[in-house]
This record gives C-alpha cells, structure tokens and sequence, in this order.
C-alpha cells in the first residue's frame, strides 16, 4: 500500500505534469527547430507567434460558443484551432513577404535574420495586446478532469490523489498525432523530401528544380500550424496570459538546443528532458522516501534544489550538453 | 567657511521670525513612478487635515501649515533621498508625510530624515523590515506593517483549526517580508510551516513548484502571491492535483480575480486585507468627496492620519521642533484621552490647549504600536459559493 502510495504521489506531481508540460516544450521546439533547419535563423518570434495564434482561436472560440456549437465533453478551442491555424498561417506568410523575404533576396546574415525575428516578436507582442488584451483568459470548456483527486481517493482509498486533467490527455495526445505526422510528411511525401533536400544544401536543391518560394511558404505554414496547437494546448492545459508565452521562449529555446538544432526528433527529446529536469530536481522527496523506506522519516525536505532555481537546472543542462556535446543530443547543427 | 555658516545661521534665525505664523509640512510620495496613480488621493488627504487644521486657527497661536509636495518615485531611492533632502534643508519644513513604498523610505529616512532629525509619517511603507530600523524615534506609520498581517493571519488560521501549513510567496520583498514574518509568528504560536517556497511570477509553469509544496503537506496552503500573477498559477496547480483543499489568502490576493478564474472550487478558503471601515472612514469620506477628491483611494486615509498626528503632536508638544514633539506623537494617537475623527482637529487643538489628552482615531482607526506603526484593522474574508465574503473586521 505505502509502495502505491509513493507511486501514485511521483505520478501525480512529476511524471503527469511533466509529461504534459513535456509536450508542450516539444511542439513549440519542433518549430524553432524546423524555421531553423529550413529558413536557417533562431526565430525569436515564435514565443509571440504562438500568442497570437491562441488569441485568435481563443477569440474563434468565442464565436463558436456564442452560436452555441460546442465539442461535448472536449474543449470547443479544438474546433476553433483550424480557423487560428489558417488565420496566423495567412499573418505568417504576410510577415515573411513584407519582411523576411528581403533578407533573403539580399542574402542576409543568419544573425540578421535572426535580429528581424525579434523585430518581428515586439510588433506581434503588441499586435497580440491590442487584439485580447493583458488579461488572463481561460478558455477551456468542457469536462475537466479524467481522473479527479478526489474520486480517486474514494475509489481507491488511498492516501495520495492523481489526478489526470483531460487538457493533459489532449495535450499529449495532440502532441503525439502531430509528431507522427510531421515524421510522416518530412520522410514521405514529396513536399517533404524537397524541404529536407533544401535544408540539407540549398544549392544543389535549387539546381535540381525545387521551388524555394513553394518549401518556405510550406515552412511557414507547418511553423504556424505547430505554434498555434502548441499555444492553444499551453493555453486550454494553464491559462491564456500574452506575457507568459514571451516567457515560455527561453525553456523552448533550451529544449531545442539541447535535442540538437534543426533535428527534429532532438526537439522532442528536449522538451521532455528540460521538462523532467526542472520539475524532479526541485521536487522535495521526503513524502516518497517515508512511504518506500517504513518507520523512517526523513528530518528535511530531501530537496535537491529549492524551486526558485529550477531554471538553473534547464540552463545548467544546456551548457553541459553546449560543452560536451556542441550539436546537442541528436546530432543538429551547432549555433 | 566659519563667516558663511554665521551668516546662513542668523539668516536662518532672520527667516524663522519672520514666518512665525507658518508652518511647513513635507508630503513625499511617488507622483511619478509604478504608484502614480495612488498619489495624488494620498496627498490630498494629507492637504485636507493641513488646511482643516489653518482653518481652525488654533494652531500654534493661530498658525497656517502649508504643505510642500516632493516626488519620491517609489522606485528611485537616490531621487528619493534627494526630495526628502530639498524638503528639510531649502524649504525647511518641520515634519513629512512619507515616503511611500518601503525602499525608498528607508533610503530617505537614513540618509536624511536621521541625520537631520526630522520626523516621517509614512502612510504607506509596509515592509517589516521598516519596525526594527534604529530610527532614533523619529519615523512612524498610520499602515500596518506585514508583519501584523503575519500575526492576524496567524490568528485567522489558528481559529480554524489548522496548525500545519505550507507556505508560498513572490519572489520580491513584499512576498518574502510577509512569508517570513507570517513563517515567525504561526511558529511562535506553536503551529508547525512545513515549507516555505518562492514562486516567480510570470512562469511558463508551475508543476515544479506545487510538487514540491504537496510533497511538504500541510492542512492549507498559504499564498503570499498576486492574483493576476503567479498566485493564480499556484493555485490552478495545487487544485488540479489535488494536492491541497484549503487556501489562505492574504491581501495581494483578494481580488475580482479569484472569484472570475476560480470562484466555487475555493470554497472555504479564507483570508485578510487591511481596510478600516466605521465611522471615521465615513467622516473622512464624505469630507474627501465635499473637497473634490476620492476619499477611498488607497492610503488616502493613512495621509490624512500621517498628517494630522504631525500637526497635533506638534500642538501636544506645543513646538515644531520635531526632536521636541517626536514624543509626543505616540500619546496623541493612542488611549487614554477624548476620540478624536476626521473633521474635529480644530476640536482636538482645543482639548490640547486646554491639557486634556486626546486618542486620534482619525480616518484610519488609528492605533499606533510597538516602534510607532499602525495596529491596522483587518478585513477577514472567506469564500462562499464562489464569493468573497466579509467574515468581519480584526
């Protein structure tokens, strides 16, 4: 029973957040890591690309609502994510024709393109600000939880609660059909195959006959499609907040660094890794540790590192694996 | 260097004769900066008393005190020390309202108020850190320090029952000076914190934080945060994993907020905010709307009581010396003596000159204690059905 108990205690405050907090991390860096594998610079934007492309969802959910459709038991956002996603594709193919495609044509410094992208964040940051607001917005409908703590307490009497909110399930499951897909779309189709070509040497792409106006615009399009499902699931999981997503920039960009630049499978396992870490290392063990070892109880917190430096971990994390390994787990490109 | 000193001196002397009949009073607060906009109600609070206390013409012989504003900007200590320094040595003045938040306060009282001997009446500085300054009895204040907040949600918790929480805060000054001194006072009155955790505000998540707050355990859980900020993220964490039922929620968390975002799920938590209510916050209100200002902005009460605690230890004292009348300020604010409220200063100068003793209640029911701050009343909320209710007022 005390071995349950610990079990149920480390699955309810580590493995279920962190996986869904995991998810989230790995879809924002699949983007930063397909814009930099394809385009070649760090898009700085893509914190606020991703607010804006939840605002506008949120605000499609709001029309939904308003006529009453809703998605029974899931949450109406997920009907509205079509909509955010072509809206914030039609906004990020404007942007590239207004702005990134003269530092193309002119043959621009990464570094550059890179100083654009956060040009480009300020003015979205403040588009996203006039369009909804400073506020916090919740937006989630639909039934909370899958498993609530309190039922599962009665169900089956045990000491600690689990819960499993069903914006968790949907965020990984989202997560995964996504990934899956991308995988697909990248190896299979011929779209896909011309992308990758492009990334790999653009100038042999080019001489074999691929559009490169046609492989950035699909860029962008997939880069929208994958900030506004990663900002809307952020967003129905916690809270809408135009700051937070600002905020969110730094663990994605350490996710994707850390997987390895342009490698999108490094993207993933780096969502998960900075996930994990920050939320274990400052996780206090002394509740797990009394029910595993009886009659025992620890005198402190067994707490490797109060909460306040959880960022050091995922930056501690970053610069080991910057020094060790330069290309990042999956063998990206080094920055 | 001798001769300029004697001259400014006799110029000094020269000056303070010929305005005999007016006495001048610093009001340092931040007009610029991240309270702007709670400044100017404060400073016509504390104008009001002043004029009401002319008005009267029983001050000092019939005296007039005229105020002198300054710009403290809450956040600038050095721009504050500089205010506070013009106020004493060019303007003169005999006593200040101020300054506004807890830094620069304490900056301008050491650098300036100390040296100089002047005393300071913040109306509005709360950290605790403000209570044990060596202050030579100089500086007082009509706010409550947090560290009472500590001792009456200490007591809130304690009558229901609870004697083991956890705690978290905002990772800033007012955060950490409320955590630790709430920390002190529930373990001194043998209740048992079994964490005290920071929180940043504006992170992308909190799953970190409220793991390790669950694993600590407690019967509640204390949230020394903001409500627009990552309080509520806390909170939307410690809930969904169920991880704790009962909140304590103190005033930086009292807000449309909570009941917006989480209204029924925090049923039964409860909690406190200063405010006074009664009769003197009546008075000064509907004095306040009669002079053309708002009455209820924040701390304008505090500096109609900063103000006025001046001007009648001064009357007490009957100097405006104010290392002579600095001893008087703490026996015009309290017991014994006739209840004095917003609009009887002329009456309380009477009682003065007639060497009765008075007990300012003011506008802010004001009671000062141990090194010279506000008791402060307390608003005790709860949560019922999803709205935060008045339980009463401690």
């Amino acid at each position: 029973m005390d071995l349950l108990n610990a079990l149920v205690a480390v699955l309810n405050y580590i493995i279920v957040p962190a996986t869904a907090y995991g998810a989230q991390l790995a879809l924002g860096a699949l983007g930063v890591t397909l814009i930099y594998g394809i385009l070649r610079f760090s898009n700085f934007a893509h914190g606020d690309t991703m607010a804006f492309g939840t605002a506008l969802t949120i605000l499609v959910t709001w029309g939904l609502q308003g006529m009453g459709i809703s998605a029974g038991p899931l949450p109406t956002a997920l009907l509205a994510l079509p909509f955010g996603i072509a809206l914030t594709a039609a906004f990020m193919l404007a942007t590239d024709r207004v702005v990134y495609r003269y530092y193309r044509r002119v043959r621009a410094a990464p570094v550059v393109l890179t100083m654009v992208s956060a040009g480009v964040m300020f003015v979205m940051n403040g588009l996203t600000r006039v369009l909804i607001g400073v506020d916090e917005i919740r937006f989630a409908d639909g039934a909370r939880f899958v498993i609530s703590p309190q039922e599962f307490k009665a169900w089956t009497g045990l000491a600690e609660p689990l819960a499993l909110r069903s914006t968790q399930v949907i965020t990984v499951v989202t997560a995964a059909l996504v990934v899956v897909w991308l995988f697909w779309f990248l190896a299979k189709t011929r779209t896909g195959k011309s992308m990758r070509a492009f990334s790999d040497n653009e100038d042999l792409a080019l001489l074999s006959g691929i559009d490169p106006n046609r492989v950035v615009a699909v860029t962008w399009i997939l880069a929208a499609a994958l900030t506004t499902i990663a900002g809307t699931l952020y967003g129905l999981d916690k809270t809408f907040k135009a700051f937070n997503y600002f905020q969110l920039l730094l663990p994605i960009f350490a996710a994707a660094v850390v997987g390895g630049l342009g490698s999108p499978i490094g993207a993933i396992a780096g969502g998960f890794v900075i996930a994990y870490s920050e939320v274990a290392v400052t996780y206090a063990w002394k509740k797990v540790a009394t029910y595993i070892v009886p009659g025992w109880e620890a005198d402190s917190l067994m707490q490797l590192l109060s909460t306040e430096y959880k960022f050091a971990v995922s930056f501690t994390i970053l610069i080991i694996v910057l020094l060790f390994k330069p290309t990042g787990l999956f063998k990206g490109k080094s920055v | 260097m001798k001769k300029l000193l004697l001259a400014s001196a006799v110029a000094a002397l020269g000056a303070g004769g010929a305005f005999a009949d007016e006495v001048k009073l610093g009001i340092s607060l931040g007009f610029t900066g991240p309270l702007e906009s709670m400044s100017p109600t404060m400073a016509q609070g504390a104008e009001m008393a002043m004029k009401e206390v002319s008005d009267s013409g029983k001050f000092m012989g019939g005296a007039t005190v005229v105020p002198v504003r300054g710009d403290s900007t809450c956040i600038d200590a050095a721009a504050a020390t500089a205010t506070v320094e013009r106020l004493v040595t060019t303007e003169g003045v005999k006593g200040i309202v101020g300054g506004m938040c807890s830094g620069e306060t304490t900056a301008s009282l050491q650098n300036v108020g100390i040296p100089n001997g002047m005393v300071m009446i913040s109306p509005s500085a709360t950290s605790p850190a403000l209570s044990t300054i060596e202050d030579n009895g100089l500086f007082f204040r009509t706010s409550p320090s947090d560290a009472r907040q500590g001792v009456v949600m200490t007591e809130i918790i304690m009558e229901h029952g609870i004697n083991k929480v956890a705690v978290t805060y905002t990772n800033n000054d007012y955060g950490k000076g409320l955590a630790d001194s709430f920390a002190e006072a529930f373990k001194a009155a043998g209740g048992e914190v079994t964490i005290v955790a920071a929180h940043d505000d504006g992170k992308a998540d909190y799953s970190a934080e409220v793991g390790a707050l669950a694993a600590a355990g407690g019967d509640a859980l204390v949230i020394a945060g903001y409500v627009d900020q990552g309080g509520s993220g806390i909170l939307r964490g410690a809930l969904d994993t169920g991880a704790f039922a009962t909140f304590v929620f103190p005033d930086g968390m009292v807000g449309a907020t909570l009941e917006n975002n989480f209204g029924a799920e925090v049923n039964g938590s409860f909690g406190q905010i200063p405010s006074s209510e009664g009769e003197g916050k009546d008075k000064f209100v509907a004095a306040a709307t009669a002079a053309g200002f708002d009455g209820t902005g924040v701390y304008s009460a505090e500096a109609y009581d900063a103000a006025a605690l001046i001007m009648l230890a001064m009357a007490a004292a009957n100097s405006t010396d104010p290392s002579v009348y600095k001893e008087k300020v703490m026996d015009v604010a309290n017991a014994p003596g006739e209840p004095i409220l917003p609009g009887e200063l002329g009456k309380a100068l009477e009682l003065i000159a007639a060497g009765q003793d008075i007990d300012y209640q003011g506008a802010s029911s004001v009671e000062l204690i141990g090194a010279g701050e506000s008791a402060g009343t307390f608003r005790e909320i709860e949560v019922k059905d999803g709205k935060i209710e008045t339980v009463k007022y401690r």
